[in-house]
């Protein structure tokens, strides 16, 4: 093959959907010389399945790729067409924001701040090697014989590895939505000597709205509130679109069961492993067989668009059951299939060979990000995306820092710390459960947790960064103040508490403890104060949220500060587990594998026991006793 | 680096007459100075470095134990820390509760090999020792997991297992509530309904609690009964285990006169032995009165050693007596190895269905030892099921579980200041997570396997 030259950089981004994008963003901003290499230019940031972004846990992860000062939460802030804050009858720890997506609009906004970033190159390629010399990545080859040169490489190949799309008996090399698949960058991975993992996940079909009849259907809208993501936002869209719920009949769940036999997730077509919180309409229906109907959301996939997204229908069954499936739904009854859906297969790398800053162990320089790292959703390849795209940015520029996110700092550290850490069996989906601090993890105070790190980053602008240092000292002064006023028991205040239901107040009490009665919120204590006019809505909603919770914020951040003396000692890269008397085998193997960096990530492998991390603990104080006893 | 005290019994559980419990630690002087009265008043955070006392341990106004208390303050101790050692009488029942009265005040459980590990870090132990301390915490937690795991297929670890499983379904029911808000087919986690859960979790653990604060097992033992037809050795078996066994108390005369209740420990498991030998037999009644006996004790018993003689055949009052023990907890005993078999073994194979036969000659003082292992092992596996059965003996659980009566508190005081569920649900798993350690199941993705197994999510 003839190859050619194509240019030197600082950093390669291989991919360009929602971790490509974010790790190509990052990477420029900060200063490096970046180029984005993709099969194909017309897929930047495309939905292959659902057209939302956000949810429990996910909408979290978005805000906090928004305080580092990615664009995810800026994108979709624009070319949503319905958006929701969820849970809010819950407490404020699990509250988070969903956005329906114009799918289209999505990619174009996209494409265009890629296009607009002065330091990054766009160019459409299939990288199908990567240079490596002794052990460091320095550069990819495409197919068409274009060599580019750089000192990091991040890959974001989402599901396109040795792609195969499945639906019923047919099989075919694809990649997401009848995209190439990249099949020889998977092998030459391979031949590289990265542990390659089979995953499998779907979609459901698409059908024209015009032929729905709604009627029979349940409207779902969004929020009258305008909402966004990005705490940089200043307009909001007020003209939203409603989805639709409707669910499967019986005659649904006969059709599936005479069909059995020809989905290739029973016929035994299908080897890799799905996610269980995303099974297929067939799965739901064998493993919940006694359930006699499932919800089905109907989601436009734009506004410029006909094409309804069937949430709760995703299937791999062949193309003739699945019209039949359709028609089985009530207001589907006419419907016309505009896409089938399908089951895809694809390659994954298995994360334990990452570094929590995802630079993959193997090869010096390399970075992953994304879908490849065994994930699935595009907040979670999102947030992977700029972490990666940062610390090849940092290593390029030659910052000798790397970026790594605690557990207590962010969904993002969860996310990334259980991928390497604990491997991943299936594709993995942030849910709350996952974090053990998600009352520190809050959708609210995304800013408060990450802006400063952002700003240290580069990727903040001196002006937000300024907007934010104030907004944190009015939150302070006004917690502080609410502390120091008294509310004495007068009328007005007693009037005011037997209106919300509350038991009257015997002595003058401090407004800040008044403020933690359960039905008592700031407007209440505004009202029985002198005001600060110059407060905003959202300094107001923290000083609640703080106050409010003062007592679990503060058992949980005990919590965090029992485990810094873990997180703290770090465990040297070198270290010979094999020469650590009394570790027990299983350890042993799993810590070589983990490489865990600190004794905190140590303990959190699976097999790892509180006796071996004592032991650990007691060998990596040998040389600082052996100092002190020579002395 | 480590700042808080820790307390452990040092001496082997359950042997020697004297059990100590050590503390180590900045705290460890003002801790056990608060619970010690000593004759003369004197207070032991005025006492000398090196210097034992003797006085009274004091849980409020409840004695513990009678003990002597060493007090040594850093660093001349193993751990270069302060150290108090109270010596107090052996036996699981006063170290247990010795040590189960210091954690209650402000000590916390020592993990395997921490002192050790303490006197390392403070530059106790040199260098060359690193290598055996490691080995050290290595043997200890092995011996700790051993004794874990023997409790772990106990009625104990079984109990806890069905109460962890019951709180596990309300944390993925909370969960799912949270994570996919729009599902329609599962009921929302309400204040009312937590609190109901809460309220049940927190009468199980009680419950728990209250069998090991009475302690009953311990102070009483696993009443056992010795029964068998005349001259087949009972008393003979009797007076061997007591024997051997130190027993703690003799020749108790039974309520009702008929029968000898003995105390005897074996290997740490304490045994009330009761047996029928001090009937009187007159010919005539022989066989009745025995039968009649033997009825009521076994009726009494928590296990029962059924004595055989192997130098003769089956008869059928032993039949009968086979009969009565039909499905209770018991040792099929053939003494008298030492004359000629004469016994129908795959007979007495068939009756015993399954439950263990042991073989011994108390004459020739042979099979004594695998009597006492096969009873230990009943008792540690759980298999023993008394009427009014300790669950609960061993501090590290006490204090686990007291740890998570207090979550559960949390979360009843949560409830009634109205913190959303999902706050709760911080405390909620905590207890599941506490109890978790006393069973040493901990693995945090049986949750996330509960919400996918429980409800049918996804999109």
């Amino acid at each position: 093959m003839n190859t050619y030259e194509a240019g030197s950089f600082d950093v390669i981004v291989v991919g360009a959907g929602h971790a490509g994008s974010e790790a190509a963003l990052a990477a420029a901003k900060i200063g490096a010389k970046t180029v984005m290499v993709t099969i194909n230019l017309d897929m930047v940031a495309f939905m292959p399945c659902n057209p939302s972004i956000g949810g429990p846990a996910k909408g979290i992860v978005v805000r906090e790729i928004d305080a580092l000062g990615g664009a995810m939460a800026k994108v979709i802030d624009k070319t949503h067409i319905q958006m929701r804050l969820l849970n809010t009858g819950k407490g404020p720890a699990v509250r988070a924001l969903r956005a329906q997506a114009d799918k289209v609009m999505y990619q174009r906004e996209m494409k265009r701040m890629l296009e607009n970033e002065p330091n990054l190159t766009l160019m459409q390629g299939m990288v199908e090697q990567l240079l490596v010399e002794d052990g460091v990545c320095k550069g990819v080859i495409t197919k068409t014989g274009a060599i580019y040169r750089a000192k990091t490489v991040v890959i974001t190949t989402g599901t396109f590895l040795r792609g195969e799309i499945i639906i019923g008996e047919l099989k075919y090399s694809s990649g997401p939505n009848n995209q190439q698949p990249s099949i020889r960058l998977s092998e030459h991975l391979e031949e590289l000597g990265f542990e390659l993992m089979r995953f499998k996940t779907g979609t459901p079909p698409r059908i024209n709205s015009r032929t729905i009849d709604y009627s029979k259907t349940e409207i779902q809208p969004g929020d009258p509130e305008p909402r966004a993501f990005s705490y940089e936002t200043t307009e909001f869209i007020t003209d939203q679109l409603p989805c639709w719920l409707t669910y499967t009949t019986e005659k649904t769940h006969q059709i599936i069961d005479a069909n059995l036999h020809r989905s290739p997730m029973f016929s035994g077509m299908i080897k890799g492993t799905g996610p269980r919180y995303c099974p297929s309409i067939e799965d739901k229906i064998v493993r919940f067989h006694d359930k006699p109907r499932h919800q089905i959301f109907l989601e436009p996939e734009g506004r410029e668009t006909e094409e309804v997204y069937i949430q709760g229908l995703s299937t791999s069954l062949p193309e003739e059951i699945q019209h039949e499936m359709i028609a089985s739904v009530p207001g589907l009854e006419n419907a016309k299939m505009m896409r089938p859906g399908y089951a895809i297969e694809y390659d994954a790398i298995n994360p334990t060979q990452l570094w929590p800053t995802l630079e993959t162990k193997l090869i010096k320089n390399l970075y992953t990000a994304g879908q490849i790292n065994g994930t699935s959703g595009y907040e979670e390849a999102a947030a992977q995306g700029i972490m990666a795209g940062i610390n090849a940015a940092f290593r390029a520029l030659g910052k000798g820092e790397d970026l790594i996110l605690k557990r207590s700092d962010a969904y993002i550290g969860v996310l990334i710390d259980d991928l390497v850490t604990k491997g991943v069996q299936e594709p993995y989906r942030l849910l709350t459960s996952r974090a053990e601090y998600r009352l520190l993890l809050r959708h609210d105070n995304a800013d408060l947790r990450l802006t400063e790190l952002g700003y240290k980053i580069g990727l903040i602008s001196e002006d937000r960064y300024k907007k934010f240092l104030e907004k944190k000292s009015k939150i302070e002064q006004e917690m502080k103040r609410l502390k120091n006023i008294i509310i004495k028991p007068n009328e007005k205040t007693q009037q005011l508490i037997k209106k919300l239901g509350g038991t009257e107040l015997k002595d003058g009490v401090r407004a800040s403890d008044l403020l933690k009665r359960p039905e008592v919120h700031f407007e209440h204590i505004k009202q029985l104060i002198t005001p600060d006019p110059t407060l905003t809505p959202e300094v107001e909603e923290q000083v609640e949220i703080q106050i409010k919770y003062e007592g679990y914020i503060d058992k949980a951040l005990q919590q965090v500060d029992r485990m810094k003396k873990m997180e703290d000692k770090k465990i040297p890269i070198d270290i010979d587990y094999d020469a650590i008397p009394g570790l027990a085998n299983e350890a042993k193997e799993n810590l070589k594998k983990v490489q865990p960096l600190t004794l905190a990530q140590a303990s959190r492998i699976s097999g790892v026991n509180p006796a071996d991390i004592s032991i650990l603990l007691v060998y990596l104080e040998q040389g600082k006793i052996a100092k002190v006893s020579t002395k | 680096m480590d700042t808080d005290t820790i307390a452990a019994i040092s001496t082997p559980i359950g042997e020697g007459a004297i059990g100590i419990v050590r503390l180590s630690g900045k705290d460890s002087i003002p801790i056990v100075d608060r619970l010690f009265k000593s004759p003369s008043g004197k207070r032991l955070k005025d006492a000398k470095t090196h210097t034992i006392h003797y006085g009274h341990l004091y849980d409020g106004d409840v004695l513990v134990e009678e003990v002597m208390v060493s007090v040594m303050k850093g660093p001349k101790t193993f751990t270069r820390e302060d150290v108090v050692e109270i010596n107090c009488h052996g036996g699981i029942v006063s170290v247990n509760r010795v040590l189960e009265t210091v954690l209650a005040n402000g000590a916390r459980l020592a993990e395997p090999g921490e002192f050790t590990k303490r006197a390392f870090m403070n530059g106790r132990i040199d260098l060359s020792q690193a290598e055996a301390i490691m080995d050290l915490i290595r043997a200890k937690t092995d011996r700790a997991m051993n004794v874990a795991l023997g409790q772990m297929e106990g009625r104990l670890s079984r109990m806890i297992r069905k109460l962890r499983s019951e709180i596990l379904e309300v944390l993925a029911q909370v969960e799912v509530n949270i994570d996919y808000p729009e599902y329609d087919d599962v009921e929302e986690m309400t204040h009312k309904l937590l609190k109901e859960k809460a309220l049940f979790v927190k009468q199980e653990i009680s419950r728990l609690l209250d069998t090991a604060k009475q302690g009953k097992i311990l102070r009483e033992g696993v009443a056992t009964a010795i029964i068998g037809r005349p001259n087949v050795g009972k008393s003979s078996l009797l007076n061997s285990f007591a024997r051997e066994n130190k027993a703690i108390v003799t020749d108790i005369p039974g309520t009702t006169r008929d029968v000898i209740e003995e105390y005897v420990n074996i290997k740490g498991v304490p045994l009330k032995l009761i047996d029928t030998a001090g009937i009187r037999e007159t010919d005539d009644t022989v066989e009745r009165i025995g039968v009649e006996r033997s009825r009521k004790v076994v009726k009494e018993a928590d296990l029962i050693l059924f004595v055989l003689s192997n130098n003769e055949q089956l008869t059928e009052e032993d039949r009968l007596l086979f009969q009565m023990i039909q499905g209770m907890e018991a040792i099929i005993v053939i003494n008298k190895t030492d004359l000629p078999t004469k016994i129908d073994i795959k007979e007495v194979e068939r009756l015993a269905e399954g439950r263990p036969i042991v073989y011994l000659s108390l004459m020739e003082d042979r099979g004594l030892e695998q009597l006492e292992n096969t009873i230990t092992s009943k008792f540690f596996s759980g298999e023993i099921e008394t009427n009014d059965f300790t669950y609960v003996s061993n501090a590290r659980h006490i204090s686990l579980l007291k740890e998570a009566l207090k979550s559960v508190d949390d979360v009843l005081n949560g409830i009634e200041a109205g913190i959303p569920v999902d706050i709760l649900q911080i405390d909620m798993t905590k207890i599941w997570e506490t109890l978790g350690e006393i069973t040493g199941d901990t693995v945090h993705d049986e949750l996330i396997n509960q919400l996918f197994s429980q409800f049918c999510l996804g999109k």
